[in-house]
Order: C-alpha cells, then structure tokens, then sequence
C-alpha cells in the first residue's frame, strides 16, 4: 500500500491552498486527491469576477483566482491525481480511491485533509409542493451549464433564494438574454452577500421579494408558472398573498450543505449547526491528525478565507507529521457561541498549540442593527465591539491572542455573544 | 442487427413491410402489470406488443408507490386482491432472483396506539390467516417496542408479518419488461392508445402513431384502465385516481426503521406507513387524496404537512430534515375497490386489468401467470421451446471484491469514474442502462435504472455528466435530451443564441 504523510481530499481553493502550506512548511509526501478532472472545483464555473480582493489585494475571476493557486501547487511539485473519486476512508487513515487508470486502490496516510467542499440544497430538502416537470435546477448546476457547457437552461426564470449563487445567477441568465421575474428569499432578510444583491439585481432591477416563498410549481413535463407567496412570522405562506409568475425555469439557491460522508464515515465528530466537523485550534477533528478546512468544514462567503483558513489547516497537518503523528495533550478552553452567534470555528482552543494570533470565524442567526459583538473569558468582558449591521449571509471573525489567553488564570471558557449595549 | 437496434427500429421497418402493424395480443399499459403479463405470455408462440403513451416502462403507479411487497392480510378473504397478493408475495423470492432485481424480506408491523385498537389488530390477524399469510403474530407492546425500538411511545400493540418485503418497483418492472422483449414481446412508447374499434375477430387501436390491429387486447392502464374498458363494454366501470404524497429521506435515515411499519388502515387506505427502501432510504407516505386528474401527480403543502403529522404516530422522531425529494403518485381505485381480471362479459377477446391499486405491486407476478393462462386457454397457446426465463441487471459494482471490481475496471474503465457521487455510481452502469434491450433515453430512464440522480443532492452534480453521456450513447443533441421524454428538455437551446 502506497503510503503519504498527507492525504488532501479535494482540489478545490481549500485543498489547493493546504497542500501549497503543508509544502512550504516542509513536507515533501503529499497527495491531492481531485474528483474532478481538473483542479480548481467550484471556481471553474465561477466565471464572475470579485475573487482574490484579500489575498492578492486586486480582482480576479473564479478561474483566475484557482490558477494561482493551481501555478503554486505546480511550481511546488505537489502529487496530485484527477478524475479519482475518494470512496471511503477509515478510522486509522486508510483512503480508499478510485479512477479508470488505477481501479480501486488504498492509501495509508498519516494526515487527512478533509477539503470536499460543499453541495447545494436540492428542492426535496425544502418540501416545496408541486409538479417535478424539468426545468428545476440548483443555482450551482444552471451556472456549470451555463459557464461550463454553454447551455441555456430556460429562458424566464424565478429564483428562490437569496444565496450567493442564485444572485449571480441572477445577473448570468440576465447578461445571457434570459428574463429574471423575480427573486424570493424565504427569511425576512438576503442570504448573500450586499455586494451581489447591488452589483447583481439592483443594477438589473431584478426585485427582491423578502418573507416569500414558492407555494407550487406549475407544469407537467417542463415548468410552466411559478406561485409565490408572502409567508408570516411562522415561515407559513399567507393565503391570499399568492402572485403567480409564468416562466420555464426555477433556480433554487437555498443553502449549501458541507459535504461530510466521507468525514462521517470514518467517525468525524459533526456539529449539527454547521453541517460540518466539530474542530479545535488547528483545525483538527476528534480524529487527531484528521483536519478540515474551507466549505466542507462550515460555508464561506469569500474564498479569500477558505484560503487562509485551508493554509492553516495545511501547517498544522504538517506539525502533526513532524512531531511524530502524536495525539495533542493538554488542556482546552471551550468557545461558547449564544445570543445571536450561532456557532464558532473553531470550537475548542489548546492555548499551548495555538498560533500567537488565531481568527476565530462564526455567523450570527438574524440580522442585528447597530450592536455590538462581545467576547467573554469566564464571566468577564474582554471585547465589546460595535457593528453597524450583522447579517447571517456575512461572515464575522474575531482575533484571540494567545498571550493575552496563557495570562488569564483560571480560564475555562470563552463566550461570544451579539449584544444591544 | 444487435437488440438494441431492432428496438430501436423495428417498428419502423414493421411499418413499411405492411399497412398496419398486426399482433396476436396488445397489452396497454407498461406498468408493472402489463410488463408481468407480457412476460409470462413471452413464454408461449404469441406476438406480443406492449404500448405506453409514456418514453420508458414503469411511468405510471409503477413508478410512485410504497415500494412494498404485503404479506397479504389487509384485502377482503376470498377477494381476487387476497389471493393474487398472498400468491405473488409468494413468488418474489425465485422470481427476484430468476430476473435479478432486488428484493427483502424485512418484515411487516402494524402498529396500534390505543387498547381499543387492539381488537382490530385481532380482525387483521384472523383475515391474514384466512388469506393464507403465514407465520403471522400479535405482539404485544414490550415485544413490539423490542422489535422496532423506534415505535412511537403510545404504541401497544402490533400485528407482524414476517412475510412482508421491500423492493425496486422499478427494477421489478424493467426486469420483467427486458425478459418479455428478450423472448420476442415487442414495445412501442411514446404511442398514445386514443380509441379502440371493435372489429370482425380483432380490435384497432386508434394511436398518435398510427393504427394497431390485435386479436386480443390487454388492458393494464393503470388509472386510464376504465377509459379503455368503457370504449369497448356497456358495462362502465369507474376509477378513482387517489393520490399519495411521499417523502423520500437520505440514507443517513434509512436504518431509523427495519421493518416496514404501517398504522391500523382506514377506510381511506392503509395508513401512513414508514419504511426502509431496499437502497437504504426511509420512505414516509402516502397520503389518500381522490383527485379527478389523472396526471395530477402534484403534491400539495397540505400533503406534505399530512404526511409528516400522521407518520409520527406510529414512529417516532422521524428525521424529517432529512427528506431529500417529495413525491404522488395515484393509486387507480376502482369503485369496488377490487382487482377486475378477466375477459369483459360483452367484448370478448378484451382481457381487463384493472383496479389495480395496492397490493398491486404484491400481485404483479401473480396477475401476469393469471391472464396468461387465461390467454393461453382462450387461444390454445403452444410453450416456447426456447424461452429464456432468466436477465441479468445492470451490474453494480459495489457488490464486488477489490480484485473483482479492478478486473472490471481494466476490462472497461467506464466502471472507475464516478458519475452520481450520492448512490456511487459509475459511468459504466449508466452506459449499461442505456445500451440494453429497452435502455434509458432520458435522465429519469437512468435515474430508475441505475439511482444516478436519485441521491441527497437529487441530480445537480451528475445531471450534466448523465446528459453527456446520452449525447455520445445515443447521438443526440444536448437540447433534445427530456428528463422523462415529451417536452420535459433539460436545456433550451446554446448561449449567446438569445
């Protein structure tokens, strides 16, 4: 059995990025494994621009973005293999893979990098009633017809949901000569970023129907028309609100869920908010040795910090291999996140292996107005910071020191919560 | 000329050879029903025909049910539905294996959540034994709970069915439809029946595709079966298209439940019941909703909400957030509530089979032996010396050995690439499925044959790859390909042409 000191699952920016750190800190035995036929995943179909802003301070396209990422790897003479599907991995880091050359094949690794990426939700998972004609695609599957095999997938389109995606598939499908009726976002407030809903449906004066939903789907064989409706408090439609639009096409753009069989397979532990491993510090599972990083581990808005988030991941797997692939030991400080923060990344601190600065990243569960974000150790204040606006589609970091964290006596937890004052 | 080509053309060449195409039997409908009936009369020396206004087999009710095998206690003692199930169930074994399509024993449960209800469990007993379903027991509330850890709380009570089963609808109806076409029983689809004409010995079918001349008729069309039936008979008979709405959860929920669990029947039907599926999947389902459009296969909030509601009274803790896709079907209830098996009193040589709703599926082996020794009788068939009674599936490789599994690849590499990430499956599955007697033309036609598609993400990612493969399969272009034939086309047209 072909052995690896680190094992990297997926070739997109995460898996890019940690094999480019986990080389650069001096690990030579290192194997992407890409699904795919190229590097790069979801950014091949990304073909707008507004990739890169933080990491190579300038704009680049998803592609662009990937090949700067895919020119390091190169450079580096990192291992990596295309069209090879990872089919399971076991608890003690044994990959099972696949592809038409090698058949099937095991590798024994002594890290594993889990960097799978994510999926869209699909239209059974939102229990939306109706016919199934043809004519229904997640956002993510119209933009690789679209940018990647140059075909239309409808020509009137409604949208549901306000994801990243849907809106740039908003403005795509626009710029193709499709006619955009609408957008309808279930939640009171846009899952995307602000930027997307101004470059991308504003400027086409696209309306944005917040608190609305798709009621049913009209058309037997392929979609006819489109019933949307105001929904209450409740999330339940109102009767009485219905608004039918005739089109060809539904876009779903309702979520992304982190795609963990793999990571489940071999025991990961999962948090059930993320839909993502429960890490620590170094972005290590409960399987030492075992990492995550980008989209697989909790949905990014910008690559930038799939990037830095994955290059860390990388030279922490590259610790691990030099220290011998011993466990950690010592003890850890638990993140709490409430009121208003629905979850932090990571979960657990050990202030022995933490970096001297670690961004600890979470999103917030409503939109919050002119409130602040505030972190505790024990019961005690240690940062009040003010924000304008918090969004559940924006991400929201805070910066821990590790000085600052070894000084504090007695710390047992850290707490970050959204307060008013 | 190879199967697929004869297939493919036949019809055609058919056409030109004579003025209208002219078979001992037509059999309507390529339900499960109609597939039984053709293969089991693809045994004698009779010209078959098959028509469905449907692009594949397996369209209809066939496509969208429990996916169930009853024991057979639920229908009337000494109805045709008890015997045909009680029979057919008895079948599945050797006829699964014979055709190679997957099949389970996991068992039966119905369950009562009230003491008062434990007299009618008693009532479903005693029909059962009476029907000749064996091994049946009563358990009681410890040993139901024992059995099915995740029964509701109030549950008290359960009748068990050890013979009960899961299986592929439509699997079992492409089995039984390739076996019938490989023994010569011919298939026309996309050929819409729109009247019969009574004639001298034989009947026309009147068809979008032209006219069909058949001595005798078979009429498995499903919800449409009494349409047929009244062109043709005085005596009208009338069926209801009762739709159940599903839900379909992730194999993460698929071992929430063993056995197939149903709540105490109703008038309306058996009740919600919660299964596995024999991929792994937990099905929830179906709703009784008499509706009048027989296409109305559109599930409703208020369905949906049903479902989820009446399900958590027999199993608890459901995990609805699993649901991966949500689905009707339409059971075709006839008015008697009672299968109609038999040539019509005043249309001679017009066999019905109708009023097949549940346990219809149970019953499809049984009903296909029924009315073909019913033909055979009515036509003094002749045997077949050269029948073959056994297919093959498509092959699935997650069933071989590491070395097995790396001959096939190093024989086709088609099965080492991945296709649909969700249900594993390659592309030399998918190829299969379009390349055998009567393969897939669209993704749905995949997607039954193979599950490409059929997994938590319900096609985003393989959607693209399956088109290019039917593009290159059957040299057609990416705008023609349907998700399930008809106007159902995936994509309208190239970019930069609008």
């Amino acid at each position: 059995m072909k052995a690896y000191d680190i094992v990297i699952v997926g070739g997109g920016p995460a898996g890019l990025a940690a094999a480019a750190s986990a080389k650069k800190a001096g690990i030579d035995s290192i194997l992407i494994l890409e699904r795919d036929k190229e590097l790069g995943g979801i950014l091949n179909q990304c073909i707008h621009n507004g990739f890169g802003l933080h990491t190579f301070k300038e704009e680049l396209t998803g592609p662009e973005y990937a090949g700067r990422f895919i020119d390091i790897v190169e450079d580096l003479k990192i291992e990596y293999m295309l069209n090879t599907m990872v089919m399971d991995i076991s608890a003690d880091k044994i990959v099972t893979a696949m592809n038409r050359e090698d058949g099937m094949f095991q590798i024994k690794a002594t890290t594993v990098i889990l960097a799978m990426g994510c999926r869209e939700r699909p239209r059974g998972a939102l229990n939306i009633p109706g016919y199934r004609p043809a004519g229904i695609f997640s956002a993510g599957t119209a933009q690789r017809l679209v940018n990647m095999e140059g075909y239309m997938p409808g020509k009137e389109v409604v949208i549901l949901g306000s994801g990243d995606i849907g809106l740039i598939m908003a403005r795509r499908m626009t710029l193709e000569g499709a006619k955009v009726k609408v957008v309808a976002e279930l939640m009171p407030y846009s899952g995307g970023l602000k930027r997307n809903i101004v470059q991308c449906l504003d400027d086409f004066g696209i309306p944005l129907k917040l608190s609305h939903t798709v009621v049913d789907i009209k058309g037997k064989e392929r979609v006819e028309g489109i019933t949307i409706a105001e929904v209450g408090k409740d999330g339940k439609p109102i009767p009485g609100t219905e608004e039918e639009y005739s089109c060809d096409t539904l876009l779903l753009s309702c979520g992304l869920i982190p795609e963990n069989e793999l990571s489940r397979g071999m025991g990961v532990e999962m948090s059930p908010i993320t839909s993502g491993p429960i890490v620590n510090e170094s972005l290590e599972t409960n399987i030492p040795g075992v990492f995550a990083c980008g989209n697989v581990l909790h949905v990014h808005d910008l690559v930038d910090y799939v990037s830095e988030e994955a290059g860390r991941a990388g030279e922490n797997a590259a610790k691990f291999v030099k220290n011998g692939g011993k466990a950690a030991t010592g003890e850890s400080v638990e993140i709490i996140a409430t009121e208003g923060a629905r979850y932090t990344v990571p979960k657990t601190i050990n202030i022995d292996r933490m970096d001297d600065l670690l961004t600890v990243r979470f999103r917030v569960g409503a939109v919050f107005k002119d409130s602040f974000i505030s972190v505790y150790y024990n019961d005690e204040r240690v940062l009040h910071r003010k924000k304008n606006v918090m969004a559940p589609g924006e991400m929201e970091q805070i910066i821990l020191q590790k000085k600052e964290l070894a000084a504090y006596n007695g710390l047992k937890t850290i707490t970050v919560k959204i307060e008013k004052e | 000329m190879n199967p697929k080509d004869s297939f493919l053309f036949g019809s055609i060449f058919i056409d030109a050879e004579k003025e209208k195409d002219m078979y001992d039997v037509v059999i309507i409908g390529a339900g499960v029903s109609g597939c039984a009936v053709a293969r089991e009369l693809s045994r004698y020396q009779v010209s078959v025909c098959v028509v469905d206004k449907c692009e594949d087999v397996c369209c209809g009710t066939s496509k969208a049910n429990s996916a169930i095998v009853h024991a057979g206690f639920d229908a009337e003692s000494g109805s045709l539905m008890a015997k045909l199930n009680v029979e057919g169930n008895a079948m599945m074994d050797a006829l699964s294996k014979e055709l190679d399509f997957p099949f389970r024993r996991n068992g039966s449960m119905v369950v009562c959540t009230s003491e008062d209800e434990l007299d009618g469990l008693k009532v479903l007993y005693d029909r059962g034994v009476k029907n000749g379903v064996p091994n049946l027991k009563i358990l009681n509330r410890e040993e139901a709970h024992k059995m099915e850890p995740n029964l509701a709380d109030d549950v008290c009570g359960a009748l068990y069915a050890p013979t009960g089963g899961i299986v592929c609808p439509f699997n079992m109806t492409i089995a039984l439809a390739e076996n019938a076409f490989e023994n010569g029983a011919e298939f026309k689809f996309d050929t819409e029946v729109t009247g019969i004409v009574k004639g001298d010995g034989s009947y026309t079918l009147k068809t979008g595709k032209g006219d069909i001349e058949a001595r005798y008729v078979v009429n498995a069309a499903g919800v449409y079966a009494d349409d047929f039936h009244n062109m043709v008979s005085a005596k009208k008979i009338h069926i209801t298209p009762r739709r159940g709405d599903y839900c379909l959860l992730d194999h993460t929920a698929g071992t929430h439940v063993d056995k197939t669990v149903f709540a105490l029947p109703t008038k309306y039907g058996k009740g919600v019941l919660v299964t596995p599926t024999i991929h792994g999947n937990l099905l929830v389902g179906p709703t009784a909703i008499d509706i009048e459009d027989k296409e109305g296969v559109n599930t409703t909030r208020e369905g949906l909400d049903e479902l989820t509601q009446r399900a958590s009274l027999s199993v608890k803790n459901i995990p609805m957030r699993q649901v991966i896709t949500s689905f009707a079907g339409l059971r075709a209830h006839e008015d008697g509530h009672e299968f109609i098996i038999g040539e019509v009193e005043d249309a001679k040589q017009f066999i019905d089979v109708a009023g097949i709703e549940s346990p219809g599926l149970s019953s499809a082996p049984a009903i296909g032996v029924m009315v073909a020794d019913l033909l055979r009788d009515l036509m003094h068939l002749e045997k077949k010396a050269d029948f073959k009674a056994t297919r093959k599936g498509i092959l699935n490789p997650s069933e071989l050995s590491l070395e097995e599994r790396n001959k096939l690849i190093k024989e086709n590499p088609a099965y080492g690439t991945i296709i649909c990430r969700c249900e594993m499956v390659t592309e030399g599955e998918i190829i299969d499925s379009i390349r055998r007697p009567l393969g897939a033309r669209s993704l749905d036609g995949i997607k039954r044959r193979t599950r490409a598609g059929m997994g938590r993400c319900q096609a985003g990612f393989c959607s693209p790859r399956s088109m290019e493969i039917l593009e290159r399969e059957l040299s057609m272009k990416q705008e023609d390909i349907t998700k399930a034939g008809g106007a159902s086309k995936i994509v309208v047209g190239r970019t930069k042409e609008q």
